[in-house]
């Protein structure tokens, strides 16, 4: 990829708002980071980080309490973060799609999946009936449905968990968007069928064109899709890597404790069973964030400044000049 | 690989367990099918022994877990637990006494118009701890045991955590001095971080106290850190059980190489050829022969025709495949 | 807050009407039955008869205090009885499911085509006019509300992972139903419970107003409006004071019933 090519999109210092009875908090705070054209990109972190609500912000889906309060969103250049409603429905399904964990509140219950699929062609690209339905069959066949022209005139409650979520995914990716966002996709499939969506995003993603933002909790998930990692806790990103490296060398304590504490298969057989180390403490809700760096009353790490001063996204000092490294980034007084 | 754990007679003992359950049928609708959750297992837990039962949605793990605590009727084949036989006909709270639960979801596994010492102190009441003192004696021990204070029993379950109210959730499973426990997806409902502390309580109470556990989960790599033994379990029937090393090191059974090809973690990536294909067909409509033959990368005709029935491919080590012998163990 | 003025409202009226009801007695000035005089009749509100006087002579004023006693006797009443019958068969129904759950919803269905009205007419037909009829006609009609709901809640409750821990622990059906599955039916029911008043109030004006209430001479607010029938324009404050304490009584419950929905509903609760 050529590193000289513009980003498809720029997220900017986002800032998102929530407003309650008990006053106004900051759910998401200083989030940045960009997505090259066909680069796929994750974006980790538990319950209540804030991650889903990035998402819905770049397809301009928050809804009060929630809003938009700071930053700048820019779609191949152009600012879309504060567009009129009526330009932003057109971006959506036209240049990014968004596909979410449970397919059976997504889809209309009421419409055969083939209308729905036929639908997008209609919308934006102004394709007639029958040319759609034609290409919604189609549709149904690339994302391995088998006898894509009966399924067509199911219900969406007639099929099954991974035959919605491949519904979903033609639907998203029927107009050939820039970019899909995937929002916990897989979280409720079983494990073997989670491998089978996986693999079909890969593989319809790289033959489109079609960049990825891949929203999850499961690390493993999203460094097995992803090029790149974006780790997020309490509303902030705080660490920033390769994929590989995420795993193999995290630099955030969080990232740290996370990777340590999970029991992975093939330990076990290597290093004995060992006591899991915990990571000490809770997830602190959006009204309770602490003061400073948001990990500090967790960290193992954290001295005097921890708690007071928040710590800058600052670049890595790595030895590779590959421009994937350079965008190696940790916001912690004490990583490594 | 020897087994050390508990030598004499097993704890649990499930012998050719079938549980069918008629959908439909009426006047109107002819014959009902017949839905076969479980059909045919057999499987032992040893006293202090944790066997972990890993399978996807359809698998009857439920159902299985069910007919443990006695609250399903066998349709065929039996459950004994320490010695006595388990069902509809059995002293409730004898079986009450011997086997408990964990459950999955710690939102919901709490009466949340309860307090913590009424959820605690009533199951003691219930079986016959009449002393005051004495029962408040053992929830204060219990609470503390599951890492909370014996101060916070007059608490509400709103009032804690997703990984406090597990915690309460095991006291309340480990109250009655059960020789059992089940623990059905215990960590899967807790958020990433503090699993490590739930995972780590379990293994130190079942040190304590003794326990024997039957672990229940999707998560291969939970189940490889807890259990000693293991068994897969597809469509009502075990594919694959034995020691945890045999089985997450040297998988025979297709269905088995799946479950670990699917996991996306990097250090057990690149089984990709494993991977099984499809989805995974009704447990009302089963296929012929082997059940994973439609999904099986290794299936032949003999697959589609015949059902095989599990066979040792080695000491404790059982697989239900025809073709088990031919599948040289997955590298390391 | 809407909540607050909910509650507020509804609670000031319904504990004035219960006040009323408590103190009536003292608060009347005189015998709602005997002091008649005929010299004083359909006399307009003045100081002596705040409401004035009915076509007997009589203080309406004090008639109205006495009345609060049976309407709200009625109200209260016939409602437990309704809420009792409606949580028996809702919540066994559900819990035990089968042929017992088929059977309950068999009569719900039927009790529910029938106007309830029509149906406590028959009742009170059988068992002859008087208060304690109407409380058994009335207790009997209203209860499918309570028991649809009661029935829904307990379904949803019977899923949840403590009701099935209970099972595990050892606990009997009967044991689980009143402690655990009850507990939390409680909410729904109270708010049905709180506006079936007001409906039982008003069905009792409206047979009382059909003669086949309470018998005159009896304070009923419901037979005062029915004896007022002629005399609506000629003498407009023997149906005005009734039904003011009908409106205000029923508005009240109504008001009440609706805070309480507001307070209970567990969406509300976790917005706080």
């Amino acid at each position: 990829m050529n590193a000289n090519t513009e980003p498809l999109l720029e997220v900017i210092d986002l800032r998102i708002g929530l407003t309650t009875d008990a006053g106004s908090f900051a759910a998401v705070e200083g989030v940045s980071f960009t997505i090259g054209r066909g680069e796929t990109v994750g974006l980790v972190g538990e319950s209540g980080c804030g991650k889903s609500i990035t998402a819905l912000s770049i397809m301009g889906l928050l809804k009060p309490p929630l809003g938009l309060a700071g930053g700048r969103i820019v779609l191949t250049g152009q600012e879309i973060q504060s567009l009129p409603a009526a330009q932003l429905r057109a971006l959506r399904g036209k240049r990014i799609a968004m596909i979410f964990q449970e397919p059976m509140t997504a889809l209309n219950p009421l419409k055969p999946v083939g209308r729905q699929i036929a639908e997008m062609f209609v919308l934006h690209q102004g394709a007639s009936w029958n040319e759609a339905q034609r290409r919604a069959v189609e549709a149904l066949a690339q994302v391995k449905v088998p006898a894509p022209e009966r399924r067509a005139s199911d219900y969406p409650h007639q099929l099954s968990g991974g035959m919605r979520q491949r519904v979903m995914i033609a639907i998203a990716l029927a107009c050939e968007p820039d970019l899909l966002i995937a929002d916990e996709p897989t979280t409720a499939l079983d494990v073997t069928v989670q491998a089978e969506i996986v693999d079909l995003m890969k593989e319809l993603c790289a033959a489109k064109g079609t960049a990825i933002l891949m929203i999850s909790h499961d690390l493993g998930l999203v460094t097995d899709i992803c090029r790149r990692v974006c780790v997020m806790y309490a509303g902030r990103i705080v660490e920033q890597q390769e994929s590989e490296l995420i795993f193999n060398a995290p630099q955030h304590p969080y990232t740290q404790g996370l990777v340590a504490s999970l029991p992975r298969l093939g330990m076990r057989a290597r290093h004995g069973r060992r006591k899991l180390i915990e990571i000490e403490g809770v997830v602190p809700g959006i009204t309770a964030y602490p003061q400073g760096c948001r990990f500090h009353p967790r960290c193992t790490r954290h001295t005097a400044i921890c708690e007071t001063v928040v710590p800058e996204l600052t670049p890595l000092a790595t030895g590779d000049s590959s421009p994937e490294a350079a965008g190696s980034l940790v916001r912690c007084h004490h990583h490594g | 690989m020897v087994d050390d754990k508990g030598a004499g007679a097993p704890l649990l003992s499930i012998e050719d367990l079938a549980v069918h359950f008629p959908i439909g049928g009426g006047l109107f609708s002819g014959k009902p099918l017949m839905l076969r959750a479980v059909d045919g297992v057999s499987l032992a837990i040893k006293p202090g022994e944790s066997l972990g039962l890993v399978g996807e949605s359809g698998c009857g793990k439920s159902t299985l877990a069910l007919s443990v605590l006695g609250l399903v009727d066998a349709t065929r084949g039996r459950v004994v637990l320490d010695g006595q036989p388990v069902g509809s006909d059995a002293d409730r709270l004898a079986v009450a006494r011997t086997v408990q639960m964990v459950f999955q979801d710690p939102y919901a596994s709490l009466n949340p118009r309860q307090t913590v010492r009424r959820t605690l102190a009533d199951p003691l009441r219930l079986h016959g701890v009449s002393n005051a003192g004495e029962v408040a004696d053992r929830v204060a021990e219990m609470l503390r045991q599951v890492g909370l204070r014996p101060d916070q029993a007059d608490l509400y379950p709103h009032e804690f955590s997703g990984g406090q109210r597990q915690r309460i959730g095991i006291a309340r499973a480990l109250i009655l001095k059960p020789k059992l426990v089940i623990c059905d997806e215990p960590v899967s409902a807790l958020d990433v971080s503090i699993r490590a502390q739930i995972i780590n309580l379990l293994l130190e109470l079942q040190a304590d106290m003794g326990l024997s556990y039957l672990m229940i989960s999707h998560d291969l790599g939970v189940v490889e850190h807890m259990s000693d033994r293991v068994a897969v379990m597809y469509l009502g029937r075990i594919v694959e059980t034995g020691g945890w090393r045999e089985i997450f090191e040297q998988p025979r059974h297709p269905y088995t190489r799946a479950l670990i090809a699917a996991i996306p973690d990097p250090l057990t990536r690149g089984h990709a050829r494993e991977k099984a294909r499809g989805e995974i067909p009704s447990p009302l409509n089963p296929p012929p022969g082997c059940t994973f033959n439609p999904r099986c990368p290794h299936a032949t005709d003999h697959c589609r025709s015949a059902p095989p029935s599990l066979a040792a491919v080695e000491e404790g080590h059982l697989v239900s495949c025809w073709r088990a012998d031919e599948f040289a163990p997955v590298p390391a | 807050m809407k909540i607050r003025a909910n509650l507020a409202l509804g609670g000031g009226l319904t504990a004035l009407a219960l006040f009323v009801g408590v103190f009536g007695p003292w608060l009347a000035h005189t015998d709602p039955i005997m002091d008649a005089n005929l010299m004083n009749a359909e006399l307009p509100p003045s100081g002596e008869f705040w409401f004035g006087t009915d076509q007997q002579g009589r203080d309406i004023w004090s008639r109205v205090m006495y009345g609060a006693q049976i309407s709200l006797t009625v109200g209260v009443v016939s409602q437990l009885i309704n809420t009792f019958i409606g949580t028996a068969l809702g919540v066994t129904a559900g819990y035990w499911g089968g042929w017992w759950d088929d059977f309950v919803n068999g009569l719900t269905n039927l009790m529910l085509a029938i106007p309830s009205l029509i149906f406590a007419l028959a009742i009170m037909a059988i068992l002859g006019p008087g208060l304690t009829s109407l409380l058994i006609a009335l207790g009997l009609t209203n209860w499918s509300y309570t028991c649809r709901i009661s029935r829904a809640q307990t379904l949803a409750i019977k899923s949840q992972g403590y009701v099935q821990a209970a099972r595990v622990l050892g606990y009997g059906d009967i044991r689980i139903m009143f402690s655990q599955i009850l507990p939390n039916t409680l909410g729904p029911i109270i708010v049905i419970a709180t506006l079936g008043m007001g409906g039982s109030i008003l069905a009792e004006a409206a047979l009382s107003f059909l003669g086949l209430g309470v018998r005159p001479p009896a304070p009923s607010w419901g037979s005062m409006l029915s004896d007022a029938r002629e005399t609506i324009t000629i003498a407009p404050w023997l149906s005005l004071f009734p039904g003011m304490a009908i409106f205000l009584t029923v508005l009240g419950l109504n008001l009440l019933g609706d805070g309480l929905r507001d307070i209970l509903d567990p969406q509300s609760r976790s917005r706080r």
